[in-house]
């Protein structure tokens, strides 16, 4: 999962023209810039924001769809849904090393996480009261995802690019898990069926502001563009999304929450309602159902792991004193 | 019952009782998964908890294989009530803080390692060896995760070696029960299907007695072993695992998920 477009990061710098000549240079000749290699402040602070985003929405993300693992219906599905959640850790662990490898750490990050300061993708401060929610967040919630993430498998930062060559992987494999969770409540009873549709009408809308404000509302969009971070714009990569998933609800029978949705013959593309940025803002400042359960939840965990942590860096300490003494 | 219908019986008795332990656990380890002391934990834990749900599925399909009556694998795992549940207490405990759930786990590996590895190479039932053979690598690796953590804790900080000692004295009493053969238990012992627990006891003390010298702490001596698991004799907290674990199956009967 990703985090939405990115929120709130400040890619100023303040080198000469030459050096950040030189680096466009490189960016525009399509090399990978590595951890190592000189870069401007403000393309090493855009991607800690944007790769710390994306670790935290990870973690974070693990949480609504961790609501149901012990309520999975069936073995084949609990079995299923743990190793998604898994999955999504795994995506976390790798993203906070991309992010590591640009001079911050893991612990920072977190405190950064749980003290507000850094954000994560807002789709998570909704409930999820349902299993078709389940079935939902794989299908729209990982599809958006992967709209998100496959142009940055091209993204130039390399570690962040390479990373996200395995998670689209894993992420595809989630969309269709969700899909087909979404295919049989919606082949089966009235009440399968009716869950189905209530959890698409509850996730749709905030699924398409996954991609962020509109490009003319964005603030960063033109630097982060430049440098390739991003490949395409928020409005351009939530139309692909849009594009792509209607057909999949009328293939399976259900119907998008949008009655302004329609295909449009001459852009090729479908048109759709507005969407409630008031709503997007608010759940962005931490007024969204979930926002305090969310990270109350990150918290007690870090904090009920603390003598955890701690034991395993002191008996490591005790096995080094140890050996260096039997030396 | 002819003595085929017998036997047909205490295999299926037998499977069932190891389908419970596993599904009962891996329902516990999975409470873990988002909450984990550290995202390395939360990796791993999951881990145990697929490892576990994996087998007792395996378990529970062949269980239903076995009986022949028509019921699946997730009528057999969702739709029993509470006294039909045949596992150990042991793996119902309540999850605690992670020393009691990574001590549960090293109690309960230490034991179907040796279990597993004994069925892969001598049970006469060719499922089981199969079951068997994958089960015991992954046991392999529950064991040794667990084994380093209660050797951390023990050997850690003040805190970490209390909280493990207090562990030990909440569920070392319920070990017993892992040696105590069911009389389907005892039957697949006798056929040569399944190994006789109680031979299993000097493995499971030798390799406890291990770590805990390593986490500086004591074999404790249990006055009041604690069993009735196998007969459906459960704690109080299995109610509320059933009741979380069949919501889905009980509020939506017979429908496909």
């Amino acid at each position: 999962m990703y985090s939405q477009g990115l929120i709130g990061a400040d890619s100023q710098t303040e080198e000469t023209q030459e050096f950040l000549d030189a680096f466009q240079a490189r960016i525009d000749a399509e090399e990978k810039i590595e951890p190592n290699d000189p870069m401007p402040e403000g393309y090493r602070r855009t991607l800690v924001r944007m790769i710390g985003q994306h670790a935290h929405s990870e973690i974070v993300g693990m949480l609504p769809e961790g609501n149901w693992i012990t309520r999975a219906p069936t073995l084949r599905r609990k079995i299923a849904l743990i190793a998604k959640v898994q999955d999504e850790g795994g995506h976390g662990l790798y993203l906070y090393s991309a992010a590591e490898t640009l001079g911050v750490s893991r612990e920072q990050m977190t405190e950064e996480l749980l003290s507000g300061k850094a954000k994560y993708s807002s789709i998570f401060n909704y409930p999820t009261p349902t299993w078709a929610d389940i079935g939902a967040i794989g299908w729209l919630v990982d599809g958006a995802a992967i709209m998100n993430q496959i142009p940055l498998c091209r993204c130039s930062f390399g570690p962040y690019a390479r990373a996200m060559i395995r998670v689209c992987k894993e992420e595809s494999f989630h969309q269709r898990q969700g899909y087909e969770i979404m295919m049989q409540l919606a082949h089966g009873s009235k009440a399968q069926k009716d869950m189905a549709q209530d959890a698409l009408n509850r996730w749709w809308w905030p699924s398409l502001m996954m991609f962020g404000p509109h490009d003319a509302d964005s603030e960063h969009g033109d630097q982060s563009m430049a440098w390739k971070i991003k490949r395409f714009t928020n409005d351009e990569l939530r139309q692909k999304f849009i594009d792509a998933t209607v057909p999949q609800a009328e293939f399976i029978g259900l119907t998008m929450p949008d009655p302004d949705l329609k295909w449009n013959e001459e852009s090729g593309h479908y048109d759709h309602g507005s969407i409630d940025w008031d709503e997007f803002w608010r759940v962005v400042k931490g007024g969204g159902r979930m926002n305090r359960d969310r990270i109350a939840a990150r918290r007690k965990a870090w904090d009920d792991g603390a003598w955890v942590r701690e034991a395993a860096v002191v008996h490591a300490e005790k096995q080094a004193t140890r050996k260096v003494a039997a030396e | 019952m002819t003595g085929v219908a017998i036997v047909h019986s205490h295999l299926f008795e037998a499977v069932l009782q190891l389908a419970d332990d596993h599904l009962i656990l891996g329902h516990r380890v999975s409470e873990w998964c988002g909450h984990a002391p550290m995202l390395e934990e939360d990796l791993g834990l999951a881990n145990m908890a697929l490892d576990l749900l994996g087998q007792s599925r395996a378990l529970y399909a062949y269980a239903a294989e076995i009986e022949d009556a028509g019921r699946s694998e997730d009528d057999l795992a969702f739709l029993r009530v509470e006294r039909q549940y045949q596992n150990c207490l042991l793996v119902e405990r309540p999850n605690g803080d992670f020393a009691h759930s990574i001590l549960r786990q090293l109690y309960f590996a230490a034991f179907m390692h040796p279990f597993w590895h004994h069925v892969a190479a001598n049970s006469s039932d060719e499922t089981l060896r199969g079951i068997a053979g994958k089960a015991e690598k992954e046991m392999a690796y529950h064991l040794r995760h667990s084994a380093e953590w209660v050797v951390r804790l023990g050997d850690g900080t003040d805190e970490s070696a209390k909280r493990v000692k207090e562990a030990v004295d909440a569920l070392h009493h319920y070990t017993d029960e892992l040696f105590q053969g069911s009389s389907a238990m005892t039957a697949c012992a006798e056929n040569g299907v399944l190994p006789d627990v109680e031979t299993l006891r000097p493995s499971w003390t030798s390799t406890i007695a291990d770590v805990f010298a390593h986490g500086q702490l004591a074999m404790p001596e249990v006055a009041h072993p604690q069993t009735g698991g196998r007969m459906g004799e459960h704690g109080e907290e299995m109610g509320h695992i059933l009741h979380e674990l069949q919501y889905m199956q009980r509020t939506y009967p017979n429908l496909q998920w």
